[in-house]
């Protein structure tokens, strides 16, 4: 009897020891702006639940002051590590180097700063070069040797995933003389927009008789234009093929209707990169390398794309 | 009724030489075609798309005329758009959906009108209040998602057409009919435009001008309903981020351009709905003479500086002066030659 009291005892102090050696991971958010952070933010909390991570969550709420705040206070709180998706590029390094100095590894999720990289110890993206450059090689092997005419719609004028994402199509589709960008303009990465510049598009050429393919660099102008395909009488996915970027459940929605025909994917699931780098580093010190870049990958309608709805739904997106 | 020509002939002409600018860049602009019992063509797709401007346009005129100006028509379309939707999300159907987001945005309207008129906050002040606290609230009744919806009743409002005419072409041209008509058959114009040239005075010759400022913010805030219900409608969700963002400027803009005083006083609802147009017409334009995108914001403000230009009162003058000293010259000179 007292032996297995004993035992439980030291199974359950055990217990204690080892939840008491759970690592606190603050995690500094820039704010909920869209469908995407929201997702960002679950997913993060998810993985820190999977892997026993104690996370505590911060909404900076578009503010950089914030988040300079809540890093304050994770370093005064003597957290294991620190996440942060920074709003802005510039103005890190004080809070850098004081984390720095704190001993308490710094991972940047999704967004950079201009600081100098010894002071955190990864950045965690993807390449928005790269994801145009998949779209690009998508259409490029599906249209073979066809002629085909793409309108393009930019996000918002002079935004790094605008100018990243068209020279990355512009790469993907590079050595192929029978695809050709015929018009290219801004739709601020919103549907409504997205849907009033793809009518002009289709008045513009011949009906949308003439345009072969869409290509936009975000998938919820590429839901508004499908809608305006759909009303001037032609068949999105099959009359004018529809390549877009960022896979948000709507756009499979689209796909498992035959009216969109891929996309590619900027992941929201950065943390699950981050606590890999972090949780080597705790183990023996391992560093990561300096930019962890994430999969592009690249989903078409064979994707199961009813079943990838039903999986993201409820991400917040 | 010649009056009226003779007030919005100057935006008519502007529209006329702007279709001429855009034709001559892209050839087919006139162009109008029946297909599938619908008008295609981009005159039909600048008077679709300019709905929610135009129908922002009509209240702001209002808002304008008592001196007064109402900045958070687009937030309220965005509202009056979150509640549209998840009423439809919901299930309630297209009629509590419409009475609903037409309520939301009455609300808004009524709380504008208090703040300016009986809390006596200056308009800019108080609308700003509106504007930047607005979207908080659409975002917590979409939960910061794109809410959207497949009830085809509903989208029928924003992109359905009747008689080959798009709905919300038929909606603005209607709204604004009726808001002309209610104002210049009945006195409410004249008494708006008494408050806005000088509230003390109208409120002493027996005008309700608390009232009046009230309804007329209830009339803006149902108007940026009716907006926010087309754009909502039109791509079948609520984007409480994005949906009417900055239009409230460009609704301004349609007022200004309609050749109305930003101080107040006498307005017409026809020229600010012509001022709408004008600004849709730069902005397709623009789409199909396929400039590189860098350039939109520069073509767009050109053209509305040289517009506001040629309306200007002070140099139109300035120019009837210069016009008066040369014939004057001309004649003194034709004096001397007869001598």
């Amino acid at each position: 009897m007292t032996f297995k009291t004993l035992m439980m005892t030291t199974a359950a102090t055990l217990g204690l020891t080892v939840a008491a050696q759970a690592q606190t991971v603050g995690f500094s958010q820039i704010g909920s702006e869209s469908g995407w952070r929201a997702a960002e933010t679950t997913l993060t909390r998810q993985q820190a639940e999977e892997r026993g991570i104690d996370l505590k969550f911060s909404d900076a709420q578009q503010k950089q002051e914030n988040q300079i705040a809540a890093m304050r206070n994770f370093i005064a709180q003597g957290v294991d590590a620190i996440l942060i998706a920074p709003v802005v590029a510039t103005g890190w390094d004080s809070v850098l180097e004081e984390a720095k100095e704190a001993e308490i590894p710094v991972v940047l999720l999704d967004r950079r700063v201009d600081s100098s990289d010894d002071l955190y110890l990864t950045a965690v993206g993807s390449d928005l070069v790269h994801e145009g450059e998949v779209a690009g090689q998508w259409l490029a092997e599906t249209v073979g040797d066809a002629e085909c005419r793409v309108v393009e719609l930019q996000g918002t004028t002079g935004s790094s995933p605008a100018i990243d994402r068209k020279t990355g199509f512009e790469t993907g589709i590079a050595g192929h003389d029978n695809i050709e960008i015929v018009r290219s303009q801004t739709a601020d990465f919103t549907r409504s927009v997205g849907k009033e510049v793809m009518e002009s598009f289709l008045q513009a050429e011949n009906g949308g008789a003439d345009i072969c393919a869409l290509y936009a660099h975000n998938d919820d102008m590429a839901v508004g234009a499908i809608q305006a395909i759909k009303e001037a009488g032609l068949k999105p996915g099959e009359d004018i093929l529809v390549v877009s970027i960022d896979a948000v459940p709507d756009i499979f929605k689209a796909m498992a209707d035959g009216e969109a025909n891929a996309t590619v994917e900027l992941t929201p699931n950065m943390a699950d990169p981050a606590f890999d780098a972090l949780e080597a580093y705790w183990k023996d010190g391992t560093l990561p390398p300096k930019f962890i870049q994430t999969d592009s990958a690249l989903y078409t309608q064979d994707d199961d794309p009813a079943g990838e709805y039903e999986a993201r739904k409820d991400l917040g997106y | 009724m010649m009056r009226s020509l003779k007030r919005v002939a100057p935006q008519l002409l502007t529209l006329v030489v702007l279709a001429a600018l855009v034709s001559w860049f892209f050839p087919g602009f006139l162009r109008i075609e029946l297909t599938d019992g619908r008008l295609v063509g981009p005159v039909i797709d600048i008077l679709k798309r300019g709905a929610p401007v135009a129908l922002l346009a009509v209240g702001m005129t209002l808002v304008v005329a008592t001196g007064g100006i109402d900045l958070s028509v687009g937030t309220v379309m965005a509202i009056t758009g979150a509640v549209a939707a998840s009423a439809l999300v919901s299930g309630w159907g297209v009629p509590v959906a419409l009475v609903l987001a037409m309520g939301a945005g009455l609300a808004a309207g009524f709380w504008n009108g208090c703040l300016v008129s009986v809390l006596g906050i200056q308009p800019i002040v108080a609308t700003l209040i509106l504007m930047t606290a607005g979207r908080g609230i659409a975002q917590l009744i979409t939960e910061g998602r794109i809410l959207t919806f497949t009830d085809t009743g509903f989208g029928f409002l924003g992109s359905g057409s009747l008689m080959g005419i798009p709905v919300p072409t038929l909606l603005w041209v209607s709204t604004a009919v009726l808001v002309a008509l209610l104002m210049r058959r009945t006195a409410l114009g004249l008494l708006i435009e008494a408050v806005g040239v000088n509230r003390r005075a109208s409120a002493l010759a027996g005008v309700n001008a608390r009232g009046l400022i009230i309804v007329v913010y209830m009339a803006s805030g149902l108007c940026a309903a009716l907006a926010g219900i087309i754009a909502t409608a039109d791509i079948r969700g609520a984007d409480a981020n994005n949906a009417g963002l900055w239009l409230e400027l460009d609704a301004i803009l349609a007022v200004v351009i309609g050749g109305n005083s930003l101080l107040g006083g006498r307005f017409s609802i026809a020229a600010a709905v012509l001022g709408a147009m004008i600004i849709q017409t730069i902005n397709t334009g623009i789409l199909l003479a396929g400039f590189p995108s860098e350039y939109n914001l520069v073509i767009k403000a050109v053209l509305v500086l040289a517009i506001l230009m040629i309306q200007s009162p002070h140099l139109a003058s300035e120019w009837a002066l210069i016009r008066l000293q040369a014939e004057r010259r001309r004649t003194v000179r034709g004096q001397e030659g007869t001598r």
